[in-house]
């Protein structure tokens, strides 16, 4: 076991480098992606260490990048496509939802699209408009897409590999604001090793309520937890990790345990993932539910401008408050 | 005239229209055979003869496909009448290891791929979405979204030249057709692949089936150039054809492809063209052209003037063109019967294939779905 303490960027960073070096058919294309390393510096020193066949500098043009991917797949090629932003990926959206979700099972399963779709997401970095958005229910929608969320150091850099390991087309959310945040990351193990990747976990053992959370959501979550245990409240938080299709088996167990459930994320609630959660813990754990399923999410609007965002993102007090309503029932 | 009226009598007067189109013809409507300073065939007897036999197969199929839609048994069917030899001139240019990522209208295309004409019709008839191998065949899946395959077609290319299958070799380097029509030239799609498979200099050949019309709408209101000029604009040769002589089709869009093949990257060929029938059998094409348009295509027609070739040539005869229309005819009606009896799929095997790796999701639902059907009463 060589344990290293990495940032979430970088071990996005060398997950990219390893699945390159166990598979020559794995390529990088995006904008920016190559001499700069992305503007996140997610593939830094990837195309001088790849070369600039496998690190590919696009044009500007985000269906372009999308489209172009799909026919490298098809071509036997295992595309790693970045999106520069969670907003920019709309003008992709009729490539991902209709060709990239679909041509498995067009084609009867003769074809298919072992492509992974990077996207950082989600606001809390002081960024201008299209750059904190968190469209993630639109794909964990679309069948034929499976989607997925690292949250911390170590899942990023097994997960990375995993999505670019399956023959399943992945859409692939990587917290940005959690991009410069430590952790502890076993890189020498072998990728067979690592947790499942379509599999939630449960990071915090706790008795009295079950936080739900995914993406940037889980640190905040955590942290809201060790707030809580101050006060005596033991709350278990649960990683979804895996937004499409969701892992609800442990969301289950925890349920009958706790008893309450709050899911936390920062799109907005309106049909979001939160409600899928909530449904599904309805319909299965009705009789153990101690409260209604609560959501803390995103207001039902456009990202706000900047300055406010830190009223927009449930924050810790924001999850403690709804807890604290949950034992109000 | 100041400049400011001039460019407003320019928007708004009526333009006079595109010049008397200017392109690459071998055939003309009178049957008679023409040389090009650029472009040329050498076809034996017997192939010119096999061409013909391919425009004619491939229409009976087609019209025969129109009449079960017209009996209901297609849900709908896009009719590739009159562009005959755009497909068969293009199809039969394609080398072997070549890949052809068509619309829904290359039916003539698909047959030159020795694909089973009856694949796409459990498309249009609703039992399945396709049902031939697209990498067996080098004939991608039909693309419903207006231009979305443009994309994969230049991502594949730009995927050969990766494989280093770019070269002089022309029985093992390879080259990608797109097949696209004038409506799909203002997508963002088509002008991201143009420009994507301009800068990686991908060996692709953009083939733009200019049939006139996006439906209802006249090519006029998709561009103020003619198209094959689009070209270029992104850095690569554009080139327009007679789409409905077979020959220079062929010759063009050989030509095209060999250049891709050995490492010049993409061409634009505009095969003019015109849809005779409607745009699929869901629209009413008298609501939006004359008939005296129609009659001036219909003696264009590329069937008629092969035959003219022929005859001219002394190299078929009555007998001939009597065997093929008698062929084409059985062919036809063997289509009809099988897709009478085309069944329906078994309603679960729609949970099949949505992802490699399956998804417990579906695995419930399919269960789930099951049981609720086997538990009516005299089902088994």
């Amino acid at each position: 076991m060589i344990m290293e303490t990495l940032t979430l960027g970088k071990s996005l960073n060398l997950g990219l480098r390893r699945a390159m070096e166990d598979d020559s058919k794995v390529l990088i294309m995006g904008e920016d992606v190559g001499k700069l390393g992305g503007v996140f510096r997610i593939t830094d020193g990837l195309q001088k260490d790849f070369g600039d066949e496998r690190v590919i500098d696009t044009p500007l043009a985000e269906a372009g990048i999308v489209g172009t991917a799909i026919g490298l797949a098809l071509r036997g090629y295992r595309p790693v496509v970045e999106i520069q932003f969670d907003g920019f990926v709309y003008p992709a959206y009729d490539q991902i939802v209709c060709q990239v979700a679909k041509f498995h099972y067009r084609s009867r399963g003769k074809v298919s699209l072992p492509m992974v779709i990077r996207i950082p997401f989600g606001g809390g970095i002081g960024a201008v408009e299209h750059h904190s958005e968190s469209p993630e229910a639109y794909f964990s929608h679309t069948a034929g897409l499976k989607v997925v969320a690292c949250s911390n150091p170590s899942d990023a850099y097994w997960m990375i590999q995993q999505a670019i390991a399956s023959d399943d087309p992945i859409i692939f959310f990587e917290p940005k604001r959690r991009y410069w945040e430590k952790g502890e990351v076993d890189t020498a193990a072998p990728l067979s090793s690592a947790y499942p990747l379509h599999s939630s976990r449960v990071l915090r053992s706790g008795t009295d309520a079950t936080l739900l959370a995914y993406g940037p959501m889980v640190r905040t979550c955590l942290d809201a937890a060790t707030a809580a245990a101050e006060d005596g409240r033991n709350l278990e938080v649960i990683d979804l990790r895996t937004l499409s299709p969701l892992d609800m088996a442990p969301v289950f167990e925890s349920v009958r345990k706790t008893g309450r459930a709050v899911v936390v994320h920062e799109a907005p609630g309106n049909i979001g993932l939160g409600a899928e959660v909530a449904a599904r813990i309805s319909e299965e754990c009705f009789y153990s539910l101690e409260a209604p399923v609560l959501r803390v999410t995103g207001y039902d609007i456009p990202y706000p401008a900047s300055r406010v965002e830190e009223e927009f993102l449930p924050d810790l007090d924001r999850v403690l408050e709804a807890v604290d309503r949950s034992f109000g029932f | 005239m100041t400049k400011v009226e001039r460019a407003a009598a320019r928007r708004g007067g009526k333009r006079s229209g595109p010049p008397e189109p200017e392109f690459v013809q071998l055939l003309t409507p009178e049957g008679e055979r023409v040389s090009h300073p650029d472009y040329s065939v050498d076809f034996t007897d017997d192939e010119l003869r096999g061409l013909y036999r391919d425009l004619v197969t491939v229409r009976k199929l087609d019209a025969e496909a129109t009449a079960l839609q017209r009996q209901g048994e297609l849900g709908i069917w896009a009719s590739l009448l009159g562009q005959e030899a755009a497909q068969v001139g293009s199809g039969r240019a394609l080398r072997k290891q070549d890949m052809a990522f068509p619309t829904y209208r290359e039916h003539g295309v698909l047959y030159c791929r020795n694909i089973d004409p009856i694949m796409p019709l459990g498309l249009f008839r609703g039992v399945d979405q396709g049902g031939w191998d697209p990498v067996a065949h080098r004939f991608n899946m039909y693309t419903i979204v207006i231009g979305a395959q443009t994309l994969h077609a230049t991502g594949y290319a730009m995927g050969i030249v990766k494989d280093g299958k770019v070269g002089d070799d022309d029985e093992t380097s390879e080259a990608v057709i797109a097949y696209f029509g004038d409506g799909a030239t203002s997508q963002g799609d088509v002008n991201e692949a143009f420009i994507f498979g301009s800068v990686y200099n991908a060996p692709i050949v953009f083939f733009c089936q200019n049939n006139q019309y996006a439906i209802s709408e006249p090519l006029e209101r998709q561009t103020r150039i003619p198209l094959y000029q689009r070209a270029a604009g992104f850095g690569f040769p554009g080139i327009r054809v007679d789409g409905n002589d077979v020959l220079a089709t062929y010759a063009v869009t050989r030509a095209a492809l060999d250049n891709a093949r050995h490492g010049q990257g993409p061409t634009l060929i505009e095969a003019y063209t015109y849809r005779m029938g409607a745009h699929t059998t869901s629209d009413d094409p008298t609501r939006y052209r004359v008939a005296s348009e129609v009659e001036a295509w219909q003696a264009k027609d590329p069937i008629v003037r092969m035959r003219k070739l022929l005859e001219k040539q002394g190299i078929a005869d009555e007998a001939f063109f009597a065997a093929v229309d008698e062929q084409a005819k059985v062919e036809a009606v063997a289509l009809r019967e099988r897709v009478l009896s085309m069944p329906d799929p078994d309603p679960a095997t729609m949970f099949d294939h949505v992802y490699p790796n399956g998804s417990p999701l579906i695995d419930k639902q399919r269960a789930e779905f099951e049981s609720y059907h086997a538990s009516f009463e005299g089902s088994h």
